[in-house]
Formats: C-alpha cells, sequence, structure tokens
C-alpha cells in the first residue's frame, strides 16, 4: 500500500533531490577534467535540472514519506562520500 | 508493461495538479514559443522601411576595414563590441551595426537596447545612424521566456522555472498513467457519441506523440530559468569560486592595442574557411578590441550541423596575429563535450536540420498550446455532475462554482493570448509613426485585449465566450494580412509593407490561421448552441461564474430528460 504523503515526499524530493543533483554536478566537474573548463562549468550547470526533476517524479513511488526521506539522505550521503573520495585522488 | 494500479492512482493525482497548475501559464508559452521560431520574418514583417537604408551607399568588403577604422575614431564606445556584416544584399541590413544600452537600463531590458547601424558616405565620412528595428519579436519571445507576465526579470524567471519543473512533473506522471493501458490505448482515437473518451484520446495520442520533444522543452525550459542560480550556487559548492575566470572574465593583463593594426576581415574570414570548408561565414563579431584580450568571433552556419543559437556558431579569432583562438563553438570541429552543449541549445531553439525542423517545432509548439488546454477540459469534465434519467422532470445537476469557473478562467487565458497576440501584431503598421514608443504600446495592445477577453470570458461565461473569443481571434487574425492588402492597394494611409518572401510568408500564415480558428469557432458554437448534452458546461445554458450576470431562463424551455451519453 502506498501512502500518498504529500507534503513529505514533495520536500524530500525537493530538497534532498536539489542536494543530489548538486552532488551529481560536482562528481561531473571533478572527473571530467579532459573536457575543456568553460564547456565543462558549463555541463556541469546543465547535469542539475534532469537529476532534480527525475528524482522529483519519482519520489511519489516510495511507500511513505518516511522511506523517500531515508533513502534520499543515505543516496546524498554515499554521494558526498564520492565527491569527497574523488577530490582526493 | 506492469505498473500496479496503486502507483498509478498516485500518479494520476501527480498529473491532474501539476497539469491544472501550470497548464495555463504553458498553453501561453507554447503558443508565444510557436511564433518566436519564426522571429526574424516577423521582425523583418514588423520593422518599417528605412528611406536612409535606401539611399545609403552600399560599403564593399574590400573597404570594410577602413569603416571599422574610422567608427572606432568617431564612436569610441565601439571598441567594446560591433559586428561586421558579411552579406549586405539585404536592405535591412548594414555593413557595420552597434547595440548601445542607455545608462541606467537593467540589463535584462533589452528594450531599452539602442541600435547603431555605420556606413561611409561618398566623401569617405563614417555616417551613423539608428537603426529602425521592431520590438514586436522581441516582446512575444518575453511572452513567451516568462509565461505571459510583463517583464522578464528575476522573479518571473523563477516563476517560469517552477512551471516548467511542474510541466516536467506533468509529462513523467502522465506517462506512468498511460503506461498499462499504452499497447490498448497506443494511438487509439475511438471518434464516437463518447466525447470525453474522445478528448482524452486526442490528449493521449498529441501528449504521447510529442513526448520527446515535450522533454526536452521541459527541461531545457528549467535549466534556462534556474540557470543563474544554480551558477551561483555551484561556484561557491563545486568550482570555488572560479567559475568567472574560466568563463573568460578574469582581468585582462597587457599593453592595449591599436585597432587600426588588426587584419582586414576578409584575411580573418579566409582563416576560419580555411579551416572549415562547409562552414558559411555570415558575420563578425569583434570584442574588445583595443584591449589585450581582443577577439572576434566569426559567426556563420554549417547546414550539417546542430547550431547552438539562431545565428549558428561561430570561431574565436585573434584579429591582430589571425590566430584561431578556440574551435570549441565552431561546428563541426568541437569536442564531444562541446557538441552536447551545443546540442542541448539547439534543441530547444530549433536550431538544427533547417526550414523543416523550423515548421515541425511550429506545429508541435501549436499542438502543445492545444494539449495544454485539452488538459483543462478534462478536468472540467470529470468533475462535471451528471443528468440522471430517472429524475423526475429531467431537473438538471447544479454544476459546481469551481468547473464553471475554471471554463471560463481558460477560455479567457488562452483565447485572451491568441487575441493579444494577433491584436498586438495587426496595431503595429497602423500605430507606426502615431505613437512615440511603439514598444510600449505592444504591451499596451496585449494586456489590454488579454484581460478584456478574461474579464469577458467570466462575465459571459465559458461557452459563450469560446465561440465569441474564437470568432474575435479569427478577426483578429486576418487583420494581419489584411493590413499588408490596404498598404499594397492604397500608399496614401501611411501603412507599409514589404516584398520580402519572408515578410510576406508572415501574412499567409496569418491568413490559415485566421481560417482555422474561425472553423473551430463554427464548430464550438454548434456544441454550445445546439446539440449538445443539456448538462455539459458548455452549453449556452449553462450557469455563468458570476451569478448576478445570468439571464433569468424560463424553467418550461428547458428540454426535459437529458441524456447523459455526452459525457
Amino acid at each position: 500500500m502506498i501512502q500518498r504523503d504529500w507534503l513529505s515526499k514533495t520536500l524530500a524530493g525537493v530538497v534532498l533531490g536539489l542536494i543530489i543533483a548538486l552532488e551529481c554536478s560536482a562528481l561531473y566537474a571533478r572527473t571530467a577534467l579532459d573536457v575543456p573548463p568553460p564547456i565543462r562549468m558549463q555541463l556541469t550547470m546543465w547535469v542539475v535540472m534532469p537529476v532534480w526533476l527525475s528524482i522529483l517524479s519519482g519520489c511519489y513511488l516510495f511507500k511513505n514519506g518516511r522511506r523517500a526521506w531515508l533513502w534520499l539522505v543515505a543516496a546524498s550521503v554515499v554521494l558526498l562520500g564520492g565527491v569527497f573520495a574523488v577530490g582526493m585522488v | 508493461m506492469r505498473v500496479s494500479s496503486e502507483v498509478v492512482r498516485v500518479y494520476k493525482v501527480v498529473h491532474t495538479w501539476t497539469g491544472i497548475l501550470s497548464g495555463m501559464a504553458l498553453f501561453i508559452a507554447f503558443y508565444a514559443g510557436a511564433l518566436t521560431i519564426f522571429k526574424e520574418p516577423l521582425s523583418r514583417w514588423a520593422t518599417p522601411p528605412d528611406p536612409a537604408a535606401v539611399h545609403a551607399p552600399q560599403v564593399a568588403l574590400a573597404e570594410a576595414q577602413t569603416l571599422i577604422n574610422r567608427t572606432l575614431t568617431g564612436y569610441p564606445e565601439t571598441a567594446r563590441g560591433f559586428q561586421l556584416n558579411l552579406s549586405h544584399e539585404d536592405a535591412a541590413t548594414e555593413r557595420l551595426e552597434w547595440n548601445k544600452r542607455p545608462e541606467g537600463t537593467d540589463e535584462h531590458d533589452l528594450f531599452a537596447v539602442q541600435r547603431f547601424v555605420a556606413t561611409l558616405d561618398s566623401g569617405g565620412a563614417v555616417e551613423v545612424r539608428e537603426a529602425n528595428h521592431s520590438g514586436l519579436p522581441l516582446f512575444i519571445d518575453v511572452l513567451h521566456r516568462v509565461v505571459g507576465l510583463p517583464v522578464d526579470d528575476d522573479a518571473t524567471r523563477l516563476f517560469m522555472g517552477v512551471v516548467a519543473g511542474l510541466y516536467f512533473l506533468a509529462l513523467v506522471s502522465g506517462l506512468i498513467v498511460l503506461l498499462p493501458s499504452l499497447v490498448k490505448d497506443l494511438f487509439a482515437l475511438r471518434v464516437g457519441p463518447n466525447l470525453k473518451r474522445m478528448w482524452l484520446d486526442a490528449h493521449n495520442v498529441v501528449g504521447l506523440g510529442s513526448l520527446p520533444f515535450h522533454l526536452v522543452i521541459a527541461l531545457t525550459a528549467a535549466v534556462f530559468a534556474f540557470h543563474d542560480v544554480i551558477y551561483m550556487a555551484q561556484n561557491q559548492l563545486v568550482h570555488e569560486g572560479k567559475l568567472g575566470a574560466a568563463l573568460g572574465g578574469g582581468p585582462a593583463e597587457g599593453e592595449p592595442r591599436d585597432p587600426t593594426e588588426m587584419l582586414p576581415p576578409e584575411q580573418l574570414v579566409a582563416k576560419v574557411t580555411a579551416l572549415a570548408p562547409d562552414f558559411e561565414p555570415t558575420s563578425l563579431e569583434y570584442l574588445q578590441v583595443t584591449s589585450p584580450r581582443a577577439s572576434v568571433r566569426v559567426w556563420g552556419q554549417d547546414a550539417q550541423a546542430v547550431h547552438a543559437r539562431t545565428p549558428g556558431g561561430f570561431a574565436i579569432v585573434d584579429p591582430y596575429s589571425g590566430r584561431i583562438l578556440t574551435t570549441e563553438y565552431l561546428p563541426g570541429h568541437q569536442s564531444v563535450a562541446g557538441e552536447v552543449l551545443a546540442t542541448l541549445f539547439g534543441v530547444h531553439f530549433a536550431t538544427y536540420g533547417g526550414m523543416s525542423i523550423k515548421w515541425l517545432y511550429f506545429l508541435l509548439g501549436l499542438l502543445g498550446a492545444w494539449l495544454f488546454y485539452s488538459g483543462n477540459l478534462l478536468w472540467i469534465e470529470t468533475r462535471r455532475k451528471k443528468a440522471k434519467q430517472h429524475l423526475a422532470g429531467g431537473a438538471l445537476p447544479t454544476q459546481r462554482r469551481t468547473t464553471t469557473w475554471m471554463a471560463a478562467i481558460t477560455v479567457g487565458i488562452c483565447l485572451g493570448a491568441v487575441c493579444g497576440i494577433s491584436a498586438m501584431i495587426a496595431s503595429t503598421k497602423w500605430l507606426h509613426g502615431h505613437v512615440a514608443d511603439p514598444n510600449e504600446w505592444y504591451s499596451l495592445v496585449y494586456y489590454a485585449v488579454f484581460f478584456a477577453a478574461l474579464g469577458w470570458s467570466c462575465v459571459r461565461g465559458g461557452p459563450r465566450a469560446a465561440v465569441e473569443l474564437l470568432r474575435l481571434a479569427a478577426v483578429l487574425t486576418v487583420a494581419i494580412p489584411f493590413t499588408t492588402v490596404l498598404a499594397a492597394a492604397f500608399p496614401g494611409l501611411g501603412l507599409w509593407y514589404h516584398q520580402a518572401p519572408v515578410a510576406l510568408g508572415v501574412d499567409a500564415v496569418a491568413l490559415l490561421m485566421a481560417l482555422v480558428f474561425a472553423w473551430i469557432a463554427r464548430a464550438t458554437a454548434r456544441r454550445v448552441y445546439g446539440g449538445g448534452p443539456e448538462d455539459s458546461v458548455w452549453t449556452a445554458s449553462a450557469p455563468r461564474p458570476l451569478p448576478w450576470f445570468e439571464t433569468p431562463v424560463d424553467a418550461t424551455s428547458v428540454p426535459v430528460g437529458n441524456e447523459a451519453s455526452g459525457s
């Protein structure tokens, strides 16, 4: 049974979706080093919206609002680790 | 495809509410956006002929360097940037031109920009005049970019971003809702007595058929709207504040340059065409010519390539050495990442594949507008209370106020925008010479017609207003070619017309669209004034949103025993 939880799911999609999208863009910026900087920085900007909006449109699939928050927080923590790990190399 | 019915139920709610919240704004954005595909023809159509341009001597390309040097001496502000046009045959383009923003105007206020053109007179002296250029296509573009709001500033752009986000959600949720019955419903258009089924099928066919186009437009529009904000956030979080420097805004180091030492434009063009033989240069954009960072963008088109912008792509050349600084924006000579970037812009602006793609985008844009209009109609229809045949005397149920209002507002906003845009285009030639600032009048005419239509729709109710506003749209749209005919027949009127095919094409398309509006008006009238089910919100006898405008209905004249089949 999927609970509606409109408010908490939407908030999770908007807030955590944005955080995850920014983390994905940072991952791109730190890995695509062979791309010339002006192009890379523009593409880094382009990464954000597709990721953010995909998470926002997918987050109503979670069983309830609490699960949406848990999974998305977990994903953003893992990605943040990834961003730092790439930065170290 | 297996999607649980529970998921479908959840996403139906998402689709309904994101759609209803963004639908009307998107209607305006798509209708105006379809027109902006043909910005140049519209601009040509609306720009008054310049008597000075006819007499101005043509500057040969070989003399262009002299023109550049003398303009830079006489008008030092042009050192910041100017454009040299390579093709000079069309009376609408001069050899050298530049834009100037008067002091104290906002950087986003494109209407404030003045355009100047320079030529050489017979004695070889520079002759500068302010060029006529119509703000009409720009106004339509602003309507498109900020979904019909009057100004293009940070707040309206963020509003547009939210609308684009809702639009993306509506697309994804609409697809999820459709998935389980995809095979059954795919391109099924059940024409028949069940009108709602037919409209829903048509909505699904158009929506699914143009889904790739819509996904691309939704994503790119959201990026364009949030672009500044994302850059700002990433500059802090990702780029450690180095964004400005990387995008070319860093301080200039070195000695100032003497522009008379620049290579002549023909040589700069030759350097680029030697590298890219398929590239057809159209203009040279000179930037910061006296600074150590002097550069020239050689703009042009490549028939095989996807361009990021309407003028095409460019190579950046050092005007002093002729060295090519970068080909990262030159079609066919970009890195893969650069090509991806150009494509992201190109798929929004229809700057690939030539004329056929432009027409396809025009049609998809108009179909998109219809998609949102039909979405609202379906929302209303779903909430309609049906008459029950077994009720004694066939009493009609009282429709909810919300559906009555939604019908009136949908009709008022969508058709108001259509009428407003046509009125604005048709008024250009009539207002010219009679008003001081035509750009101000564009918005006056547009918003006057738009709000009048919206008010009219609330007073008359959706069904009647739909017929009346569609007829008005047909009249206002046919006024566009009619003005041209008048201008040709009676030159004494002070109107003008251009014989250039692109300008006459505007008249032809307007005539065609007027015929389409007239046809839809006829079909709607047939539904509203007869034949349609009496319990529909789309009949002339349906209640109006504002009760005090209600005409008293003679109870005995209401037909008895309505069928509910029109649902």
